[in-house]
């Protein structure tokens, strides 16, 4: 393996920083809980780092590509790479067996102590693979039996399986729905493969609708949660997806995630070609503020490929490659144990921090918001040098709290040591609209360029947790002194 | 009577081997291909060639 796996004194201090009093004994979820969701739920999502934002700064996820086979085509897609939808084209994933995909997850099981869930995500479509799918979650339920299992498909053949999931204990489903008008649908899907059968136009759209929803309805009932992928394709279904999160929203979906069209002519689908283009981060977010309040939204959505490993904002996918890998592998639980011990302990801590920080930004009476970049390696603190980030997270602060609304990538502006002026600029260009960068440390050179651009970029919050970090920043910027301990 | 694959467009997703009713197709090497002694092009038992109708890049044609 390349690189050294992350200690979990890196995301911290050196010693972690422990608040006297505060709920630092393992167990102790109670506080880091947000309020609007449900305890039974919580313990389903508290680990899966796509179904909670809270859990996407500790867990990390893995996805085997064991299903090339899809039932549809869509115009976002070319299959000739990686599916767009559910991972980046242009790169050809490894085609796995289920026994190779077996060694992967026992092998990263035992390198990344993060891992908490396995998902089969293409790249095709999970339940039209079925035979593989089962197989490999099969294989790897009897190794590791504490892994959550998460699977993510079009819908097409959901209702076939539905049974077979809930008794695989496969707890969490994704199913992309653009569109719930078959005059829509028909935009976006060419044809899809159903009962022996090619079929297109509105007869295809109005039969993927129907199995969508049926699954979907079948999954909710027997207390299966449900996520939502819509791919926002500006001029076809941006202004339909309003009523795609209320209907979904009607039959019981967790979490809706909107994502933006991946359209490059390079890749060669449908809408590559054809000149469709994706949305601007702007438009995206202005979607997205108008869904609020719907069904939750998925905000910190990195858009991942069907072999991705590791935290969202990461892949260590080509750690992992077969040839990497030992011929026979055998599993260690203690790791795994180690680390959930480790974030059970963080996350009662951060909790108490937490609310200490929403009560210094609701202490603001006017409606002043403040958009704040945080650089960041885990364990949501601030714990990332500047030139090291290739992301930076996006936190809005205001009298209603600290959210994280999204994300930046960039790439890493200092390699092996050496800054390089060449890459600040489209750095800069990433980080348009945000007031202030967090990170552990900066050099003097990029935060002069920064500062030229009217950004301001501090090391002075280094491994704090973010929100507090981003509420003594709000609560200083504001005129008010911080109620931190 | 055959159907066949250009191996330069098969994804090598699989989708035509699960879908083929006389169990004439394997994966060889890069590709699938489908072994013409097989191959009954579906008649019989459906509408069109089942590969062909799924094959999501094109590649299936009967055989020159």
């Amino acid at each position: 393996m390349s690189s050294p796996i992350i200690s979990l004194a890196s995301l911290t201090t050196s010693p972690a920083p422990r608040r006297k009093g505060g709920c630092a004994a393992t167990g102790c979820g109670s506080s880091t809980r947000p309020a609007d969701i449900d305890p039974a739920v919580w313990e389903m999502i508290k680990d899966h780092p796509c179904y909670s934002e809270e859990a996407h700064h500790y867990f990390a996820r893995m996805h085997v590509a064991v299903a090339p086979a899809c039932n549809i085509q869509c115009n976002y897609c070319n299959r000739k790479y990686d599916c767009s939808n559910e991972s980046r084209p242009g790169v050809v994933s490894e085609r796995l067996t289920p026994e190779e995909a077996f060694r992967k997850v026992v092998a990263v099981a035992a390198a990344v102590p993060e891992l908490s869930v396995l998902g089969i995500a293409g790249p095709g479509d999970a339940l039209a693979n079925w035979k593989n799918t089962r197989a490999t979650f099969e294989a790897v339920r009897k190794a590791i039996p504490d892994i959550k299992f998460c699977l993510s498909t079009n819908g097409l053949a959901l209702p076939d399986h539905v049974d077979e999931i809930a008794d695989m204990a496969i707890d969490h489903v994704t199913i992309t729905i653009n569109a719930v008008d078959p005059e829509v649908g028909a935009k976006i899907y060419p044809w899809i493969f159903y009962d022996h059968k090619r079929r297109t136009g509105l007869e295809a759209a109005t039969i993927l609708l129907e199995r969508q929803m049926r699954g979907l309805e079948m999954l909710t009932a027997r207390g299966i949660l449900v996520k939502i992928n819509s791919v926002m394709i500006p001029g076809i279904n941006d202004d339909h997806l309003a009523e795609v999160n209320r209907a979904v929203r009607a039959r019981g979906a967790f979490l809706h995630n909107v994502m933006p069209l991946i359209s490059d002519p390079a890749h060669g689908t449908h809408f590559g070609l054809t000149g469709q283009r994706g949305p601007t981060p702007a438009e995206l977010t202005a979607l997205q503020d108008r869904l609020d309040g719907g069904i939750k939204l998925m905000r910190h959505c990195r858009q991942c490929r069907a072999d991705a490993i590791g935290l969202l904002g990461e892949d260590r996918g080509q750690e992992f490659t077969m040839e990497k890998l030992p011929e026979t592998v055998t599993y260690d639980p203690a790791p795994r144990q180690a680390y959930r011990d480790f974030v059970a302990a963080e996350r009662g801590d951060r909790g108490a921090a937490r609310d200490d920080a929403l009560r210094s930004v609701e202490a603001v009476a006017d409606d002043v918001r403040l958009l704040v970049a945080v650089a960041t390696k885990g364990g949501a603190r601030v714990n990332e040098h500047f030139g090291h980030a290739r992301e930076f997270q996006v936190f809005e602060a205001g009298p209603k709290g600290i959210a994280l609304i999204g994300h930046r990538k960039v790439d890493a502006y200092c390699m092996g040591g050496f800054g390089e002026d060449a890459t600040l600029g489209p750095t800069i260009a990433a980080l348009d609209g945000i007031d202030t960068v967090l990170c552990a440390k900066v050099g003097d050179c990029p935060r002069e360029a920064l500062v030229a651009a009217g950004i301001t970029v501090t090391d002075a919050y280094a491994y704090d947790y973010i929100e507090t970090a981003v509420g003594k920043l709000y609560a200083e910027r504001f005129g008010l002194t911080a109620v931190f301990a | 009577m055959a159907m066949s694959i250009n191996a330069d467009d098969c994804t090598a997703c699989g989708a035509c081997e699960s879908e083929c009713p006389s169990k004439a197709i394997r994966f060889k090497g890069a590709a699938y291909v489908i072994d013409p002694k097989k191959c009954t092009e579906c008649q019989g038992t459906a509408d069109a060639p089942q590969c062909d109708e799924v094959c999501p890049s094109g590649a299936i044609a009967k055989a020159a």
